[in-house]
């Protein structure tokens, strides 16, 4: 049978829409970000496998989606970009502006602006994803990365890792209304659902900073030991929350693990055994599957969050970074 | 002489940094220029080597300072031929700098530490890497950046155990560096259970630089004839010689010490635990890709600028002693967080062990365990240290 070019372009286009990175009615597409590889990795949250690999800019870290999962934007950080890749096809769609070195960012709760770390330009850019219209650029302490903003979006955190500190950032005014000092290298800020608590992870420090955002006080610095693992292996820098409030989960860099803390008490309960270097968390929207990005050993670890143990890892492209769950 | 005051700030200070006063802390830095190159050298010695580090180091401070309301000033010292150390470092104490980095051979860094040691001044040793400056030679007011020849031989040491190649062949070279550089080699191969397989000076000059076969390149090639060895060990600081003996041993034998597979702070392939964001601002700000010895400047203005921050406080005196404390930790792209020893103010520091185009390992190695901090099994330990520094 002979078809036309363009009668054939469309049928292997529309068959890639089906393959690439779809999955199963039911389950969860995890997007997984692979920083040596410029590629992301697309796992079904059932079959736990990679279902697609896309293609996407130079030095992918941070990755984040839309509110309806359509979009998923991606910290391309050596080609100075967000790329906004169609989760449907696995295609870059188009580009936003976003600074230099873009490395972490976060999504207003409302879906709109986006608020990106530039890495190498001690500076908090804002962009309308819609517009790709540049809204500030805040300037902050020097290497900013971790990123977390209030459940009302009226404050934005963005911690700088050499200044070592949490700023403040005001939405409506673009400006820094207050720092706190943490341990050294501050990687990731989380606010908890309610607002009331704000946790930031120290990599070199070791410790875990539990701010009270009013009157941004610190009020626990949770330490981790873990027998057998030297104290400068331990360092944390991806922490996820529950929505209950009731449990963190804070990955260990070298240390290979991620440790379940309570997050009413602050004990450190239990640890668990990952892969190499784990640095980003993301859970499941219903919160039943926490993964992990293993840097070093180029996997995820898929973890069970009420039975507190790793299911399976999944290997990934080189460097897995930063990892984020869409919609069914 | 050469002198310039940086006050490295950025450029736009928004309103809320604008505090009513900010406090200044002054921080010299006294160099000497590099002899000139000769008629042609691939890879001169910038005639900025450390004064770039330190300007990216005041920035980096400063950054922070704008929201703890401190300011950091530079003042950098550049002396020509037959200047006196002693009077620079005078002159800069009596305008008000707090905080020294030496950037001398050690005998002018012991002449200033001794000059000043009635002054509230701290001094950083960012260059000189004699053992006998954090031994009997160690002084209360300097803490050592730059790592000693016991750290340096010691992480080479550790890593030879690990590949289990044990014989060595020490190549001496003339100088008064080359053979403490010797002296250190033997005691880490003593610590870390390697042997001194066979040891030559080196006497046919410097055979790196020429320019020219000589009859003496010929008696060089037998040089490492009849030896029994795994690993040739050279000790050239100078950097004279020691590039002339990879491939030109008689043997197929690997070359490592000064030369070939080396212990540094810094290098231009090191990308991990941030590092790569410390390469580019440095390139971007400096032209030219970071050296150990901008590295090592750096990491003495930042030492500054955690202290400060950390204690908010900014005498001098004051900074020493938290410095010197178990709370004090400097975050410098090593992927552990950098801290002073007290029994000699030596900067404990994990060692990159590279070859001229690639990072190779990071010493400690793994397995070699300390009950303080594997960082400990470089260089003397407190039990070993002649150092009596009086409190």
């Amino acid at each position: 049978m002979l078809w036309s070019s363009a009668v054939r372009k469309a049928a292997l286009g529309a068959l890639g829409a089906v393959c690439l990175g779809a999955a199963d009615a039911g389950a969860y597409p995890i997007y997984v970000s692979n920083e040596k590889d410029n590629t992301i990795s697309v796992i079904d949250s059932d079959k736990m496998e990679v279902i697609a690999t896309w293609k996407v800019g130079r030095r992918p870290r941070g990755v984040t989606l839309s509110l309806d999962g359509k979009w998923l934007y991606v910290c391309a950080s050596d080609d100075n970009r967000v790329d906004v890749v169609d989760t449907a096809t696995g295609q870059v769609v188009r580009n936003l502006r976003s600074g230099p070195d873009p490395e972490l960012f976060i999504l207003h709760p409302t879906g709109n602006p986006l608020y990106i770390a530039n890495e190498d330009d001690n500076m908090v850019t804002v962009v309308d994803v819609e517009t790709n219209r540049l809204m500030a650029e805040v300037p902050v302490g020097v290497e900013p990365e971790g990123m977390g903003i209030s459940p009302d979006g009226a404050i934005l955190v963005n911690t700088s890792e050499t200044t070592n500190m949490a700023h403040f950032i005001d939405t409506t005014t673009h400006e820094i209304v207050a720092n706190v000092l943490v341990d050294a290298r501050p990687r990731y800020a989380e606010f908890s659902a309610d607002g009331k608590r704000l946790w930031v992870s120290s990599e070199v420090g070791g410790t875990v900073s539990v701010i009270d955002p009013d009157s941004r006080e610190i009020i626990k610095k949770i330490a981790f030991e873990i027998p057998g693992v030297t104290k400068e292996a331990i360092q944390p820098v991806g922490v996820r929350l529950t929505k209950d409030g009731k449990k963190a989960f804070v990955a260990l860099g070298p240390a290979n693990r991620v440790a379940v803390v309570n997050a009413e008490t602050f004990e450190v309960e239990k640890y668990l055994l990952v892969g190499q270097r784990v640095w980003q968390l993301a859970f499941t929207p219903d919160e039943k599957l926490l993964i992990s990005t293993n840097g070093v050993s180029n996997d995820v670890s898929i973890i069970d969050v009420a039975a507190q143990k790793v299911l399976k890892s999944i290997k990934v492209g080189g460097y897995p970074w930063g990892v984020v769950v869409g919609p069914k | 002489m050469l002198c310039a005051l940086v006050i490295g700030f950025p450029l736009v200070l928004p309103a809320w940094a604008q505090m009513p006063q900010r406090v200044d802390i002054r921080i010299g830095l006294v160099t000497r220029q590099p002899p000139p190159p000769p008629l042609y050298e691939f890879d001169p010695v910038p005639e900025d080597e450390g004064l770039a580090g330190a300007r990216l180091a005041i920035r980096d401070n400063n950054t922070t300072g704008q929201f703890t309301g401190h300011r950091y000033v530079l003042q950098e010292e550049t002396l020509e031929e037959g200047q006196d150390a002693v009077a620079a470092a005078h002159a800069l104490v009596a305008g008000g700098v707090g905080f020294l980095a030496v950037d001398l051979p050690a005998d002018e860094l012991l002449a200033i530490a001794d000059a000043v040691k009635d002054e509230n001044v701290v001094i950083f040793n960012v260059r000189a890497p004699d053992d006998r400056l954090r031994g009997a030679d160690c002084r209360a007011n300097v803490f050592h950046i730059a790592p000693s020849r016991a750290m340096l031989t010691d992480a080479l040491a550790q890593f030879l155990a690990f590949k289990r190649w044990r014989r060595l062949f020490l190549v001496v070279g003339p100088q008064p560096g080359d053979k403490l550089y010797a002296e250190a080699m033997k005691r880490a191969a003593r610590k870390f259970g390697l042997v001194i397989a066979a040891e030559k000076p080196w006497e046919f000059g410097p055979l790196a630089r020429a320019k020219a076969d000589s009859p003496t390149t010929a008696e060089a090639l037998t040089f490492t004839q009849n030896l029994d060895y795994d690993i040739a060990v050279v000790a050239d600081e100078a950097g004279d010689f020691g590039d002339y003996l990879p491939f030109r041993t008689w043997d197929p034998r690997l070359v490592v010490g000064t030369q070939g597979l080396i212990a540094t702070t810094w290098h231009p392939t090191f990308e991990v635990w941030g590092a790569a964001q410390a390469q580019t601002r440095f390139r971007r700000n400096a032209n030219r890709l970071m050296r150990p010895r901008d590295y090592q400047v750096w990491m003495a203005v930042r030492a500054i600028g955690e202290a400060v921050t950390q204690t908010k406080a900014t005498d001098p005196g004051g900074v020493r002693d938290f410095m010197r404390g178990a709370d004090f930790g400097l975050p410098a792209y090593k992927g552990v967080s950098l801290s002073f020893r007290p029994w000699d103010q030596q900067l404990r520091q994990p060692l990159l062990l590279v070859q001229p185009r690639f990072l190779v390992t990071v010493a400690p190695e793994q397995g070699f365990l300390h009950q303080r901090t594997p960082l400990d099994t470089l260089g003397f330990d407190q039990p070993e240290t002649a150092c009596r520094i009086q409190q």
